[in-house]
């Protein structure tokens, strides 16, 4: 069970430099892109509660969509990041 | 409500625990070092790690008080499963590779990668120990929630029993053997969970959930609100009742009182608006109609026996017990049962249909038992819409937004704020990344937690409102902690067992990874590096477990005291205080070049001491915890985030200024 044995710690290859470079750039990119959609429905919450009753789609109201939405963005921009970021030996 | 041990629950329940307790045994053999104890000597497989961070992180709060809040209260329960995500992104993009790259055991390590500063590493050691502790209650009364219905144990029993099993797995092993336990009960989390929302979409929605013991209250039939005064029991539609006279306690209240003309039970009405659906589909009173509905009532002597509707409370011959509530009254259309329902129209179906929620008198009614003053307290339905539910802002911590006034608003905002920030700044996630070998795998890892932990946030709000709708909620429970396992039960007992089971080892990992974060910060902060203790490994390791049970016990005592709480709300406020104590020095370090070691000290500091204070301060502890009016607190709104978070970062900008040049090495 050689994966189960843990000795004691040790390092693995960590990213380069440059590589750090680039994926701090990435996350950023989309830290961004993520705290603007969080922030626009929390606000929206907070200060026009009746926009979150009006029903964009099937029936079902925004607060729901919205809600959906942050959650599902979420798991598509970690999957992003994780893809933009699988390349190594990056000079 | 009291709640009778299941059998096969306690089997089920016993043989998860004993895999738990053997998992561990068999990792303790393993665990010889410092490393291997606090961080599983960084060798975890990213994937298992990933899994173990939703175990980690999908703790009592999520499961239990997340959807007792959406079973309670709709969709403002839901907003926890946004804020907890959304937090995950800071960890991911912001914080999950430089503090790789920075670390070695403790959140510590990384913020003195740069200073090698005692005070620095004096103040994360603090701050990592109370935002532990403060984690840690949540966790424990959510143990003693569940324990309760499964073994019929009391409340302090639970609390106890979690606290002690999970001392033996953290003295036996450490991280390496809460990381599977974490991984194990991540998977099975998510996997029942999704079981569990299938079964309920499969079940659909109906105005007559078949669950145990539950049926629908009585209601009278709708007559003048002018005319109430002069009409018979028979005329209020309240068959096979007599009206008692109209005084003492209920006279002046929208009360009455009947007898039962066979049984001779007395029952409490509750006079209500007739409410029905406008042209615009808007639930509405109709103007000067009222109809009485069944309550349920909780009368306490002053020996402390209680009578649940007049009769003793238990389930031997001549008492009785609450049943349990939460159904559709009205579905679309008039219909009865939906039938199997897609996701979709689940949602769209409850947005047409009226539900009645259960709500308790804030009045307590004096009364005279045998020439003895007792209190009766009253439980009632409300019908409310479901496009009402289905909002934000219908729960007492959320209702401020709905108004007009600011500082509810402010409140809304600095938890929304709170939970944002403190997943990133939580020590017991902060440590896993320690257990991976390099960044890409903590990379990789954070993504699979993601993924992880985002679907079951998705299924958070099919799980509550299921329960809210399933004739499973106990009346008398504020919190409904226990909303989930109780779905679960209406599936039966097999179902019940095993997500009581999952449940319970939720908060046996989550407890087990505070503790091991607690005992890292004590023995490795604390005592070597600010102490200057000499320990050997081995010493290391022997005062890590000495601190482990210390913190256990403590944790014990604090989740018996803090029984009447939910558990999602409690865990905002630990947020709170990691944001505020932690945030700003990871986010600073890594971006700001002029950070200096006084500057992470002095914002630690600041930001725990400050949260800390307002967390004791606000209106909220003022009443649960000091029995005072909220009125009396002297902070404006509950969380306190919004202020703390920014200070922290004000205070490190400032200090480092001041700091910059004492800092700054001469020139040779």
């Amino acid at each position: 069970m050689a994966p189960l044995d843990h000795g004691p710690a040790a390092g693995g290859a960590d990213d380069t430099p440059l590589e750090q470079r680039r994926n701090a750039r990435i996350g950023m990119l989309l830290f961004i892109i993520y705290t603007a959609c969080y922030t626009a429905f929390v606000l929206t919450a907070a200060f026009a509660p009746q926009q979150m009753a009006t029903r964009p789609w099937a029936d079902i109201n925004l607060a729901i969509w919205s809600g959906f939405g942050l959650l599902v963005l979420a798991l598509v921009l970690s999957l992003v990041y994780s893809w933009l970021c699988r390349a190594r030996g990056v000079r | 409500m009291i709640y009778s041990p299941s059998p096969l629950a306690v089997i089920v329940f016993g043989a998860f625990v004993a895999f738990t307790l053997g998992l561990s045994f068999y990792f303790a053999r393993r665990t010889r070092s410092a490393a291997g104890y606090f961080a599983a000597g960084g060798q975890i497989h990213w994937f298992v790690n990933g899994v173990a961070f939703a175990g980690d992180y999908l703790s009592a709060a999520s499961f239990l008080g997340i959807c007792g809040m959406i079973a309670s209260y709709g969709y403002d329960g839901f907003l926890y499963s946004i804020g907890y995500l959304a937090g995950w992104i800071v960890a991911l993009f912001v914080i999950a590779e430089p503090l790789k790259r920075m670390g070695r055991y403790t959140f510590a390590d990384a913020l003195n990668s740069r200073f090698q500063s005692r005070a620095i590493t004096l103040s994360a050691g603090i701050s990592t120990l109370v935002v532990s502790v403060f984690y840690l209650i949540p966790q424990m009364v959510g143990a003693g929630a569940l324990v309760t219905p499964l073994l019929g144990l009391p409340h302090w029993a639970g609390v106890s029993m979690v606290g002690a099993v999970v001392m033996l797995i953290v003295v036996t092993a450490g991280m390496v053997s809460t990381t599977y336990v974490q991984f194990l009960k991540g998977s099975l989390l998510v996997v029942f969970s999704a079981v569990l929302t299938l079964m309920i979409l499969n079940r659909g929605l109906t105005t007559e959930p078949e669950a145990p013991g539950f049926r629908v209250p009585r209601v009278g039939q709708a007559v003048s609100e002018s005319a109430v005064g002069s009409l018979s029991a028979a005329e209020l539609g309240l068959v096979g009742e007599e009206l008692l006279p109209e005084e003492g306690k209920w006279s002046d209240t929208p009360y009455i009182s009947t007898r039962n003309l066979e049984t001779g039970h007395v029952t409490v009405w509750r006079e209500s608006p007739v409410m029905s659906r406008n042209a615009d589909g808007v639930l509405a009173a109709e103007a000067g109609q009222v109809k009485f509905y069944e309550t349920q009532t909780l009368t306490v002597l002053p020996d402390g026996k209680r009578l649940v509707n007049g009769l003793p409370q238990g389930h031997g011959e001549g008492e009785t017990d609450f049943f349990p509530v939460g159904n559709i009254e009205r579905l679309p259309g008039g219909e009865t049962s939906t039938g199997a329902i897609g996701p979709v129209d689940f949602f769209s179906t409850l947005e047409g249909s009226d539900i009645l929620l259960w709500k308790q008198d804030p009045s307590k009614y004096p009364v005279s038992i045998d020439g003895e003053l007792a209190t009766t307290t009253v439980y009632y339905p409300q019908l409310t819409a479901g496009t009402d539910i289905l909002l934000p802002g219908k729960s007492p911590t959320f209702n401020g937004i709905r108004g007009e006034a600011l500082m509810p608003k402010l409140n809304f905002l600095s938890l929304m704020l709170a939970l944002f920030g403190g997943t990133a700044s939580l020590p017991h996630i902060l440590i896993r990344y320690y257990t991976v070998k390099d960044q890409a795998a903590a990379r990789k890892s954070t993504v699979v937690g993601i993924g992880s932990i985002g679907f079951f946030y998705l299924l958070t709000l099919f799980l509550g409102l299921g329960a809210m709708t399933g004739g499973v909620i106990d009346p008398t429970s504020a919190n409904n902690n226990m909303a989930a396992p109780l779905l679960a039960k209406s599936f039966g007992p097999l179902l019940f067992a095993m997500i009581s089971a999952i449940a319970f080892t939720t908060v046996l990992g989550t407890v087990s990874g505070l503790i091991v974060a607690a005992a890292g910060a004590v023995v490795h902060d604390l005592m070597t590096s600010v102490g200057r203790m000499q320990l050997t490994d081995h010493e290391k390791v022997r005062a890590g477990k000495l601190t482990a049970a210390a913190v256990g016990v403590l944790a014990i005592v604090l989740g018996i005291l803090f029984e009447h709480m939910n558990v999602s709300f409690l865990v905002g406020w630990a947020f709170s205080i990691a944001a505020s104590a932690n945030l700003p020095s990871l986010v600073m370090l890594l971006f700001w070049k002029g950070t200096t070691r006084q500057g992470i000290t002095a914002a630690i500091l600041v930001g725990m001491t400050t949260s800390l204070a307002w967390v004791l301060l606000s209106g909220d502890t003022f009443t649960a915890v000091y029995g005072l009016p909220a009125e009396r607190a002297p902070v404006p709104f509950n969380q306190p985030g919004i202020v703390t978070i920014p200070l922290g970062f004000a205070v490190l900008v400032v200090v480092s200024l001041l700091t910059r040049r004492t800092n700054a090495k001469p020139v040779v």
